[in-house]
């Protein structure tokens, strides 16, 4: 896993709560048996007209979201399915952290594991984020501080082997795999 | 297990969790559980599978692996050449790479055609697989469903699925728990879906999120386990990752003989492991939250996410009623993609296609409730039956319910997730309103600009034969209602 320290940049501003992986990515681009360019499909409904051409004034199709790589959405962010396309989808258009007041379950461990930063913030901070589309924000995973566009300084939470995971690029399944001793002894024993 | 955990009264969900950690949490780093059962589909496993590859990592535990076919798998009948006709090639494929990769790694299949297949959370405990005490996953979000077995069962991203098939592990930070009392009795013609969507519409589509839901009280005693699976399954829209319900004699009565559970000596074995897991009468959970059944309607819901919700004799909300700038703009947002308008009768709502079926409600008992709703009567709604197993149609077609939904017009199909999730070719055409019997109305869930309004089984067949949504109470002659519409409808708006 690609590891993750610092971020800075634009944000590109999705204020709607609720925002479904199935609207991260709808369910017919789910049938591929690849992760490869689902960036493409990142919102897709919202994105595209049905003929597949995109929609100029949608946020993701604006020239500054191709650098982007802070997403702030709003409140439950990725609630529903479990599908990990949405995190590929989100990583492979180019985002590193999604910034929200809240994040759904299944969503953050999925985004955790393809080096996705979630970041979850006091309504007040998330106002002011959602006030500046395309202001610059930086977020440092080490210090755990989120610097917003008026200079000021926040510090968010995150849950300490999730940030190790992150800052040294471990993926888990290496983790899980040197625990095979212990596992085998769990199964002998019950 | 640690004798100083045992003495401390716990709930069901600390039970199993306890009972299932090879290395407990740790504020640095998470737990280490141990997983009874990982249910695979064709859908989110195959990016795992060539994880093993690349690592050159043979399936740990295959015998507590259990893989079927249900998201991009037909639902029209097998050809007489025996074929099948997939929605599209990509379908075919992905299904194709389940059947390689099972091989491959020795899992047991339940392919299309197999008696065993059907949607995964309805297989799985048909085949006596999920059982009391058990951790059970699966790449999908309505693992939830076997919570109501008394197992902690939840959904997993496709790295996990990766995980338990190389370690039969996951690495996890234990969740809150949350109580859900429901007091009193379900009325006549009020369902479990009934129940699960007025609850959800309390607590919210968040309401439940970093937490573990059990449900608890003496309605939910009264549920059957098809009752309890439909309740469990939408712990997820709620935002809980797993909701539970211990077991008794109900579970017990409906496990006993089953092909996957145990017999014999050990059957009696397991029953006194099982009846000690329900929650000690200490235990004390992190929330708790109230309903009382005998004040449940029949529900569905009118908007984008499934907290939208209310009585199938209320109005639209309007969105001049919201506390908070961001309520009001959900709910205008949501409104616009339904075309409605508040105040709208949602009885008034002209309905183009019925789905019964799904992971929520295509079993048996919901096959039998549609049916009772739909004898002798005619739709005037395209309307899709989809078993949730090829063990339900077989079933449904011995109690002759088959013929049922052919005399009065609907489709009666194979089994599979279908028009849940649109995947396999089943789905809504843009603008089209649809009752659905599923789990979300997500926008373009059924189809890129359907419309989904979610009920239970009965609601769903008295508004096909109505035409508009319906209460399932009520009894509906044909002709009524046949009429343009009397006030603003979702038709002319839409």
């Amino acid at each position: 896993m690609e590891p993750l320290r610092i971020v800075e940049s634009p944000v590109v501003v999705m204020p709607r709560d609720n925002m479904d992986t199935d609207q991260v990515i709808p369910a017919r681009f789910l049938k591929v048996t690849d992760k490869v360019g689902l960036g493409a499909a990142l919102f897709a409904d919202w994105r595209y007209h049905s003929d597949g051409t995109p929609l100029p004034d949608f946020v993701l199709n604006r020239p500054e979201a191709s650098k982007a790589q802070i997403l702030v959405a709003g409140d439950n962010f990725g609630c529903g399915s479990s599908r990990e396309h949405a995190a590929w989808a989100i990583r492979d258009f180019g985002f590193r952290v999604v910034i929200s007041t809240s994040v759904a379950d299944i969503f953050r461990n999925n985004a955790l594991r393809n080096g996705i930063l979630p970041v979850v913030v006091d309504p007040d901070v998330h106002a002011k984020l959602v006030a500046s589309p395309g202001a610059t924000v930086r977020v440092d995973l080490e210090q755990m501080t989120l610097t917003l566009p008026d200079g000021t300084q926040r510090t968010f939470a995150v849950d300490a082997f999730a940030r190790h995971c992150l800052l040294n690029g471990v993926d888990e399944m290496g983790y899980l795999l040197a625990h095979k001793d212990a596992i085998a002894a769990f199964e002998e024993k019950r | 297990m640690d004798s100083s955990i045992s003495n401390k009264p716990r709930t069901l969900f600390e039970k199993v969790w306890d009972a299932h950690c090879v290395r407990a949490q740790t504020a640095d780093e998470p737990g280490i559980l141990y997983i009874d059962l990982h249910l695979v589909h064709e859908v989110t496993s195959p990016q795992a599978f060539d994880v093993l590859r690349e690592r050159g990592l043979p399936v740990s535990r295959p015998a507590l692996t259990f893989a079927t076919m249900d998201h991009s798998t037909p639902t029209t009948p097998r050809q007489p050449d025996g074929t099948w006709i997939f929605g599209d090639a990509q379908a075919e494929a992905q299904v194709r790479t389940l059947q390689r990769n099972c091989l491959d790694f020795g899992i047991e299949l339940h392919a299309l055609g197999d008696p065993g297949q059907g949607i995964v959370h309805v297989v799985g405990p048909e085949a006596g697989r999920t059982q009391p005490g058990m951790t059970v996953v699966c790449g999908d979000s309505h693992t939830a469903t076997h919570g109501a077995f008394g197992a902690l069962a939840f959904g997993i991203g496709t790295s996990e699925v990766g995980h338990v098939l190389a370690t039969q592990c996951l690495l996890q930070r234990r969740p809150r728990t949350l109580a859900v009392r429901v007091e009193g009795r379900l009325r006549d013609g009020v369902t479990a879906k009934d129940l699960i969507l007025a609850l959800i519409a309390q607590i919210g589509v968040g309401g439940g999120t970093g937490h573990v839901i059990e449900y608890i009280g003496p309605a939910i005693r009264a549920l059957s386990m098809e009752g309890r699976m439909t309740v469990c399954n939408m712990s997820i829209e709620a935002g809980a990752r797993a909701g539970m319900i211990a077991p008794d004699e109900t579970t017990f009565a409906w496990l006993k003989g089953r092909p996957g559970a145990p017999q014999g000596k050990a059957w009696e074995q397991a029953l006194s492991a099982w009846r000690a897991l329900p929650s000690d009468a200490a235990a004390t959970y992190d929330r708790e939250v109230v309903l009382d059944a005998s004040r449940i309607e029949p529900m569905v819901t009118f908007g984008t996410n499934p907290g939208q919700a209310i009585p199938v004799t209320g109005l639209v909300p309007d969105p001049a009623s919201c506390e908070s700038a961001s309520e009001r703009s959900t709910l205008e947002s949501a409104l616009r993609y339904m075309g409605l308008r508040p105040g709208t009768p949602i009885g008034d709502v002209l309905v183009d296609v019925v789905f019964i079926g799904s992971c929520t409600n295509g079993r048996l008992s919901d096959l039998r409730e549609a049916a009772s709703v739909l004898r002798g009567r005619k739709v005037r709604a395209r309307t899709l039956v989809v078993p949730g197993s090829r063990a339900v149609k077989a079933q449904a077609e011995v109690e002759g319910l088959d013929r049922v939904f052919l005399e009065a017009g609907a489709e009666w199909r194979e089994p599979g997730c279908s028009m849940c999730i649109a995947m396999n070719g089943d789905r809504l055409e843009p603008g089209q309103a649809c009752v659905s019997t599923s789990n979300r109305n997500f926008e373009g869930r059924q189809g890129r600009g359907g419309r989904t309004f979610l009920a239970g089984a009965g609601t769903a067949a008295a508004s096909a034969i109505r035409g508009r949504i319906a209460d399932p109470r009520q009894t509906y002659d044909a002709g009524e209602n046949a009429g343009p519409a009397q006030g603003p409808t979702n038709r002319e708006e839409g």
